[in-house]
């Protein structure tokens, strides 16, 4: 990291003299407002501080110089799918004809946008092997909610009110189970076996005529393959459930498999990850949830219609769940998702994911002597391993290891999830690395290990080059300072 | 080199075979499919489009549209249209803010920790409530978290919902609230525009929640909405607009436990509804009841001030099913844009644009009740967007596509007759008075006087 | 350690008075969930079934529920570990949650006495 600035927070930078003026001055009589407003108004002028332009673009550009990026290097954060945010999708969104459109024009004036989603939702549905899809999702988490309330509103269509149970298996992310429960679902976990996949006769056991549906990814988050997954979806069809699919990893498979052909009735996709929009520091991001035919009818409202005399919003859906946002959904960052499958093409995407599990594969391979792997089961677009080696023997855990990671340049990966296995590592490089960066990442990490071994205190102290060192998070939990 | 690979296949080969890999077993585990075969596909092409070719038809497309800058637009209705300083989307776009992921390792992720921070202080000051969030989706699912919030804080499942407030916004409530079985009683406004009716049964809401301004642009009385919430033992909840909150009585001022709204408002594109971001404040009270996450203040071990994600025990990647919500990405890019906007506006420029908003909703519909063509449906007093009603008989549906013509996207259109019409400090006293001449002339009414 | 405990399989300790029984979270516990930031009591008046949620205890990185070794109604509940949870670390068998009174004495019998409770952390760790 470079060498960064103290940044105090904005409120300790005071100006002197006016506020820059942004807008043209008032080019007609002020009203008394305290008299139009009575006792809904406020005299105080807003309690935020004036700081002059200079000031406030030095505070967030130094700022911004302590963060970590995509564009410094690897960021092999597994099922986060940092990949390359590609330049040109931020300039197409960001076109004025976009930009300056606002969401309740009529459908007559904003046919550009409407006709983008369409065909966003044609090539959607023809990469997962869906028949329609809402953009309504503001993020993964809230794509599962819209996935999981179709499967709600099917049943409660069909008068089937009994199946209030939601299968997921322990290898979870923890969105699964909390959006479970916030559609009123009990969760019933299903154990993963020793090869990292779904315990078939445990799977066969938890099958009943009260389960609504499973959630699944896959590659699942150990980066496996379920090799039974015709098999898995075939069973809770046959118990009368519906199959979600948890898009998170869809960066392993692209153009290899679809979750439609396994069975899938409906899909949500981050568009964050797989689909190359920027993450933004947490979002936005958006969810887009696909589905087959017979879930059509319960979508959000409004879908996108192409009729004889162009491109409609319909509202007209008796059988919809509702909405679970305002509007029509995070529109500028569709606009970079249709960019991307653009320039990629089904060849470019089919690549992508050759590429994500080659990339991966390699650095397992190189890893796999330093640190423990924990299933022998190939993996695809992401594996894990974990620090027990380096704690039994060393004390060092996979929070040191990581930490220290940061000291040669490189953003950890995702650790201790998933929970199932201990002191776990998530990685998962993605195909936009060079052989290079992969190489040195590797070292890294090999370097890290015999550094275990003969320097545990360079672990235990890490990182050192940081603008701070580790933070006393429990001071922050119990002594909650939350504003300034 | 195809689409966005550093390396091809005859290098990707060989990387796999130095560790003794073979490339063409890689997807062994997946039975082979016909993915990548062109010929069954309604859209997608095999090969992927240059990057020319890849602008050149997104610009078409964005070309069909009509926009908010090459007409005169009057709509609002939860998204409005406010200056944003250029500096604000320069300083966003950088790529440490842009591209780098959710700060979950403290000591490499302080640009955006530090910038949550700050978003979430602006929002404690403009409400006037201590504890904020890191941002939620939007205002909609923002007020459905809000009901949810005041369930579990009461433990009991009934909440009381004006009709006030924002149509997609109820619909996300009942959406929400609907899956978790809980019940949503809704009530109307009164002939001033207000809700003055609250549920008097005791002990048996979790929440009532009113919008203000509400979706007519008319301003709640937050006094009574707290008296009423609290006297049956039921949190007081407002989804309140952020430019609104430079003139008008705070929520934390009033006694209200939950503030929820719309930050888009905050300078954000409009962008065709979204990505915008919804701000979450409460009472010191329920601070670890609330979902989405938290940034907090502490010291690392050199007693250097840090800011790390805190109380994530409620969150969904620790509570699992007993998290406070799911939500896990949410709009950390779109709130730093506003804590920006805010920085740079100051007090004097928030005052500024929430004085000139309100001033000019205020000249344009006098002009428009002047000319006799127009009544005002609600009399209580409006911030920035107004409810008109035309003469009986005129349909305002024609007349908006008759505004197209000469370069004005008319307001809302509810009920064939009546138009909910927004103005901020864009306009200009020129624009307003066009507007207003060519509405009114369209309504059969003479030109201004 | 008090010999007169009894012990959950869920690492809460009972201490049982005539029919009330007081609760709380164990040492193995504690150390367990490392620096807990904050804990909750469910409320006074709360009827439980057995094996229901009592109390709830969070971690910087974790977060656990407490569950009731014995069914009845909650007669007190100890909000001053809301203000001080580092007790739960400092004092585990003198920082209690609530007190329940029993509706049902025999569930007694089930639960685990000190020598059967520390062979089963034993297992646990494992």
């Amino acid at each position: 990291m470079p060498k960064c600035k103290h940044t105090p927070l904005i409120f300790e930078i005071a100006t002197k003299g006016e506020a820059s003026r942004y807008i043209r001055p008032l080019d007609i009589p002020k009203p008394d407002f305290s008299e139009w407003f009575g006792k809904a108004y406020r005299a105080e002028k807003p309690n935020i501080p004036d700081v002059d332009e200079i000031s406030v673009v030095r505070h967030y550009s130094n700022m911004s110089n302590k963060n970590y990026h995509v564009e410094m290097g690897p960021y092999p954060l597994g099922s986060c799918t940092m990949k390359y945010n590609p330049k040109v999708n931020e300039d197409v969104a960001a076109l004025t004809g976009f930009a300056a459109t606002h969401p309740l024009q009529p459908d007559s004036t904003v046919q550009g946008n409407l006709e983008l989603l369409y065909r966003l939702e044609e090539l959607l549905n023809d990469v997962t092997g869906m028949d329609a899809y809402t953009f309504q999702p503001a993020a993964g988490a809230h794509g599962e909610l819209a996935g999981l309330l179709l499967i709600k509103a099917y049943h409660e269509d069909r008068g089937d009110t009994k199946r209030n149970v939601m299968i997921i298996p322990d290898a979870a992310h923890g969105t699964n189970p909390a959006t479970a429960a916030m559609v009123g679902y009990k969760v019933r976990e299903v154990k993963s076996n020793e090869h990292g996949m779904i315990d078939l006769e445990a799977f066969e056991k938890a099958m009943g005529d009260d389960v609504a549906g499973l959630m699944l990814t896959n590659p699942n988050t150990l980066g496996i393959y379920e090799e039974n997954i015709e098999k898995i979806t075939r069973m809770v069809h046959d118990a009368g459930g519906l199959c979600y699919y948890d898009g998170a990893n869809i960066n392993a498979i692209l153009m290899h498999a679809r979750p439609g052909d396994m069975g899938f009735d409906c899909v949500h996709l981050n568009v964050h990850k797989s689909f190359s929009t920027p993450h933004g520091g947490g979002g936005p991001g958006a969810g887009p949830v696909g589905c087959k035919a017979h879930l059509e009818p319960y979508l959000p409202r409004p879908v996108v219609r192409k009729e004889e005399d162009g491109y409609k919003l319909d509202y007209d859906r008796p059988k919809s769940f509702g909405k679970v946002r305002s509007f029509i959904g995070s529109f500028s960052v569709l606009v970079k998702t249709y960019a991307y499958i653009l320039r990629n093409g089904a060849d470019g995407l089919h690549q992508a994911a050759e590429g994500a599990v080659a990339n991966s594969t390699y650095l397992r391979e190189r890893l796999k002597g330093a640190y423990r792997i924990p299933y022998d089961t190939p993996t695809m677009h992401e594996f894990v391993m974990t620090g027990e080696w380096q704690k039994e023997k060393f004390d060092c855990n996979t929070l040191d290891i990581v930490k220290r990671l940061i000291d040669y340049g490189f953003h950890p990966p995702t650790i201790y999830f998933p929970l199932i296995v201990p002191e776990a590592m998530m990685l998962e490089p993605t195909e936009t690395e060079t052989w290079r960066d992969l190489e040195q990442l590797a070292d890294a990490f090999l370097s890290i290990a015999k550094e275990a071994e003969t320097n545990p205190e360079l672990l235990k102290n890490a990182p050192h080059d940081t603008p701070i060192a580790r933070p006393d998070e429990t001071r922050a939990a119990r002594e909650p300072v939350l504003a300034g | 080199m195809i689409g966005y690979l550093p390396m091809d296949r005859e290098e990707r080969r060989e990387m796999l075979a130095s560790v003794g890999v073979d490339l063409d077993q890689l997807f062994a585990m997946i039975p082979a499919c016909d993915c990548v075969r062109v010929d069954n596909y309604l859209a997608l092409a095999k090969d992927g489009m240059s990057e020319m070719e890849v602008v050149d038809h997104i610009k078409k497309l964005a070309a069909k549209n009509k926009n908010g800058e090459d007409y005169d637009s009057y709509l609002g209705a939860g998204y409005y249209d406010h200056y944003q300083p250029a500096a604000v989307h320069h300083l966003i776009s950088r790529s440490e803010f842009l591209t780098s992921y959710t700060p979950y390792q403290a000591e490499i992720s302080q640009g955006t920790l530090q910038a949550i921070f700050e978003w979430q202080s602006y929002i404690t000051r403009l409400t006037g409530l201590p504890v904020s969030n890191a941002s939620l989706y939007d205002a909609s699912s923002g007020a459905a978290e809000a009901m949810l919030l005041a369930c579990r804080d009461k433990r009991r499942y009934k909440v009381f919902v004006s009709e006030g407030v924002h149509p997609d916004t109820m619909e996300t409530i009942k959406t929400y609230l609907h899956a978790a079985d809980i019940e949503v009683v809704t009530g109307a406004l009164d002939e001033h525009g207000q809700t003055s009716v609250f549920p008097e049964e005791k002990g048996e809401y979790a929440g009532f929640l009113v919008q203000s301004p509400n979706f007519y642009g008319v301003v709640e009385d937050l006094d009574l909405l707290v008296q009423k919430a609290h006297e049956v033992d039921a949190l007081a909840a407002v989804s309140q607009d952020p430019v609104s909150l430079a003139i008008l009585k705070r929520p934390g001022d009033a006694g209200v436990d939950i503030a929820v709204g719309e930050a888009q408002s905050l300078g954000l594109p409009l962008s065709f509804g979204g990505p915008g971001a919804g701000y979450m404040a409460v009472t010191e009270r329920l601070m670890r009841k609330m979902p989405g996450r938290i940034c907090g203040a502490t010291v690392d071990r050199e007693g250097r001030t840090s800011y790390v994600l805190t109380i994530q025990a409620r969150e969904q990647h620790i509570r699992r099913e007993r998290a406070t919500s799911n939500i896990c990405t949410s709009q950390a890019l779109m709130a730093t844009a506003a804590t920006i906007w805010l920085a740079l506006q100051g007090s004097a420029g928030l005052l500024d644009v929430a004085e000139q908003s309100a001033a000019k909703a205020m000249y344009l519909e006098k002009k428009l009740v002047d000319s006799g063509c127009f009544k005002r449906v609600y009399d209580a007093p409006y911030f920035r967007e107004f409810l008109v009603e035309a003469k009986a008989g005129v349909d305002l549906k024609k007349v908006n596509e008759q505004l197209l013509d000469e370069g004005v996207i008319g307001g809302l259109v509810l009920d064939q007759n009546r138009m909910l019409i927004a103005v901020t400090e864009k306009k200009t006293k020129e624009q307003l008075d066009c507007f207003a001449d060519k509405l009114i002339a369209l309504c059969g009414g003479q030109e201004g006087r | 350690m008090n010999q007169e405990l009894k012990f959950s399989k869920t690492h809460e300790w009972v201490k049982v008075e005539g029919n009330i029984a007081t609760i709380g979270l164990t040492d193995f516990a504690q150390e367990q969930l490392g620096d807990i930031v904050y804990a909750e009591p469910e409320p006074e008046g709360t009827v439980v079934e057995l094996e229901g949620i009592i109390g709830t205890v969070e971690s910087v990185k974790a977060a656990s529920d407490l569950y009731a070794p014995v069914s009845g109604e909650i007669v007190e509940a100890n909000v001053e570990i809301e203000d001080e949870p580092e007790m739960i670390n400092r004092a585990p068998w003198e920082t209690w949650f609530v007190k329940i009174e029993m509706d049902d004495l025999s569930q007694l019998d089930v639960l685990l006495d000190q020598d059967a409770y520390d062979e089963f952390c034993k297992e646990e760790q494992a």
